[in-house]
């Protein structure tokens, strides 16, 4: 089974789909040519032609327009907005259209398509280039919102994505493009949406992260685990819908949630899925559940970043709190 | 032909005047005998269920809704230009073109007194819902028309908007995307004067919308509006240029006879003098003038079909009066193709509070 990092597992589920259905187009802001700025589909255009992968107009809008059109038409359009902070020009296209189209016409048009996203921080990126809105754009009815936190489930996530009936945002951590390999096989899988990994068995806390943050996660579980503290780790993978029983099932065992995302803590994930937790396993839970979550500030510059991701020793504090509680 | 066409220098294609004679040009009228009969029933369909729309408004029986009186020749003439597999891609104000394409009086209403099922026509023509964000549409036509040019298709999309509808992005991002990849579109801009209330000459500096084009490198006309013919013969050549060569930008003169919708009150914006100054170019007027001129049509005619139409409407309107509300389900099913658990969970808890509120 070959080795892959997180840009050539996308680039092997982006190569299968292109190769597997003719109605599904690569395209976005230098992504043919240069094959984007990551690099993510270097070599796509190469194989599978310019009418197949291309570059558009430096155009979120009509990027995100164009492309509920050629859904509408039969395509399966598989677009890039280059980063996170570089969708609001397109975010009209998306509310008021993509997100829509299938409810206003009773499934006479859908919109089939998948929205690649590159999105986080601690990059030491430029302004807007590190910006984690899943939380906002999961709140859109008609959105699915998939992050994947490694190379192998974002082959699989990916191709269901592309596969999927309705416009799914496919968010990639950047902080992961490179990080690490993993082995992935080379042919074809599917990983569902809406399913979340329970990755490390626990007893005390159960703690959920996704994308970038998982990392991090692994790392704070690790060092729990050194103090003597079980904590079970889930990686969520899918925002929405979200896997709330694979939670459900940890809580009622460990009896203490804490959840960890870098997006700003006011109306996140993390408070989504801990109203769930309350309505479902409220006596369940041992101690109020733990936040650990960017703030809500603007993403800070390099300079200040490093205050705003959470790290492993921060999400160590936050879990010995949480164990310790009440005292 | 289309090519010839200099926006700058402040031509105005007519081929119909205001007094219901044929003027000579370039392009040939290409609407005669029945099929002009058949366009001038469609405008006049158009008219009386505009028409008693708004009194069903007053009278409460649908919501606000846009008014269409004054730009049925863009609508029609433009409908007419396509093929069965060509695409319309609507603004709000197009029902002539609507009626046209297969869509029905009743689906018309249907959707302002407030269902969805309002846009699934029968046959499920290429007609896309409309747009309520103003010029969103114009990308969607962008990319319907870039597929068709993936898929080796010969259809065509006509995409419709209004004079404000170009001071927007999308304006710029569809056509900018449509003429760097050669697509097969028609952008149709009905310039009717005003965006609610603010009148043409605040949009936008250019002398014209049809000189806008010239930045796109594509061709631009601008033609009367109010005149059928040459709605109509302006559309078919922009069809054929754009199956072959990419798009097109029109900009059809008109105005917009009526309120923006029923909510609206133009006497706080426009003059009753500048009404009335348009009032003898309706587009209705001059088809009907010619048709008589050759015999086609006759105030008898006129008279029976206005009261066939107005059947029709009232008929229409009676079978959506009847229609009970949404279903609780149907607002579930139709949000996702597969129906998450956060939507089972949603509707399930809202069943119960129906069913406890009706054991109370």
């Amino acid at each position: 089974m070959p080795a892959m990092n997180l840009v050539q597992a996308i680039q092997s589920a982006l190569d299968f789909k292109l190769a597997d259905d003719e109605r599904v187009l690569v395209f976005g802001e230098d992504v043919g040519h240069e094959g984007g700025v990551f690099r993510v589909t270097q070599g796509l255009q190469a194989t599978h032609g310019e009418r197949r992968v291309f570059d558009t107009p430096l155009s979120e809008s009509v990027i995100m327009g164009a492309g509920l059109g050629m859904a509408v038409a039969g395509l399966r359009p598989v677009l890039e907005i280059q980063f996170c902070g570089f969708i609001y020009p397109a975010m009209n296209q998306l509310v008021t259209h993509v997100a829509r189209m299938r409810n206003r016409t009773r499934g006479v048009f859908t919109v089939p398509m998948t929205i690649r996203l590159p999105y986080g921080g601690g990059i030491q990126a430029l302004e807007l280039h590190s910006e984690s809105m899943e939380a906002m754009l999961a709140h859109i009815p008609g959105l699915k919102v998939v992050i994947p936190s490694t190379p192998y489930d974002a082959k699989g996530l990916l191709i269901s994505a592309i596969e999927c009936e309705d416009p799914v945002l496919f968010m990639e951590p950047k902080k992961v493009y490179r990080a690490f390999r993993q082995e992935v096989p080379a042919e074809a899988y599917r990983i569902p949406l809406g399913k979340a990994n329970r990755v490390q068995e626990g007893t005390r806390i159960t703690l959920v992260a996704y994308g970038a943050m998982m990392r991090v996660a692994r790392q704070a579980v690790d060092l729990a685990a050194k103090d003597g503290l079980s904590v079970e780790l889930i990686d969520l993978r899918s925002i929405y819908p979200m896997d709330t029983e694979t939670v459900l099932d940890s809580v009622r065992k460990t009896g203490r949630l804490a959840i960890l995302h870098e997006g700003p803590m006011s109306f996140g994930v993390a408070a989504e899925l801990i109203a769930r937790v309350n309505e479902e396993a409220l006596m369940s839970l041992e101690a109020p559940p733990r936040r650990i979550c960017g703030f809500d500030t603007i993403m800070p510059l390099p300079m200040g970043e490093q205050h705003y991701m959470p790290t492993p020793e921060r999400v160590l504090f936050e879990l010995l709190q949480l164990h310790s509680f009440p005292e | 032909m289309l090519t010839s066409f200099d926006p700058l220098k402040g031509k105005r294609l007519q081929l119909l005047d205001e007094a219901g004679r044929l003027v000579k040009g370039k392009f040939p009228p290409l609407l005669e005998g029945e099929a002009l009969v058949a366009a001038y029933r469609h405008m006049l369909r158009a008219r009386v269920a505009d028409d008693k729309a708004l009194l069903f408004q007053r009278q409460k029986r649908i919501h606000t809704l846009p008014v269409n009186r004054g730009q049925e020749a863009c609508a029609v003439g433009s409908a007419l230009a396509l093929g069965q597999d060509d695409w319309l891609v609507q603004s709000y104000r197009e029902l002539g073109g609507l009626l046209v394409r297969g869509a029905t009086i009743r689906n018309h209403l249907l959707y302002f007194k407030g269902s969805e099922w309002g846009s699934v026509h029968p046959g499920h023509p290429r007609i896309l819902p409309l747009s309520v964000p103003i010029g969103s549409q114009i990308t969607h036509a962008a990319g319907i028309a870039h597929a068709i040019r993936y898929q080796g298709g010969q259809e065509v999309v006509l995409a419709h908007f209004g004079d404000g509808a170009t001071s927007q992005g999308d304006f710029h991002e569809g056509i900018n995307w449509a003429s760097v990849f050669k697509c097969p579109v028609i952008f149709f801009c009905n310039n009717n004067h005003y965006a609610i209330s603010l009148p043409r000459h605040k949009q936008t500096a250019s002398a014209t919308i049809a000189q806008k084009a010239i930045a796109y490198g594509i061709p631009g006309l601008q033609i009367d509006g109010n005149d059928l013919l040459a709605v109509h013969a302006a559309t078919r050549a922009a069809a054929e240029h754009a199956r072959t060569e990419g798009p097109v930008l029109i900009e059809a003169f008109t105005y917009r006879m009526g309120p923006h919708t029923t909510a609206d009150d133009p006497s706080i914006y426009r003059s009753a003098e500048e009404e009335a100054e348009w009032q003898p170019r309706d587009p209705l007027i001059r088809v009907r003038r010619l048709l008589e001129s050759q015999g086609l049509w006759d105030d008898a005619r006129e008279e029976a079909f206005r009261a066939e139409a107005a059947a029709e409407t009232d008929q229409a309107m009676r079978e959506v009066d009847e229609l009970g509300e949404t279903p609780v389900d149907e607002i579930f099913a139709w949000q996702y193709a597969d129906r998450p658990r956060e939507l089972a969970r949603q509707q399930a808890d809202y069943e119960a509070f129906l069913k406890w509120k009706e054991a109370r």
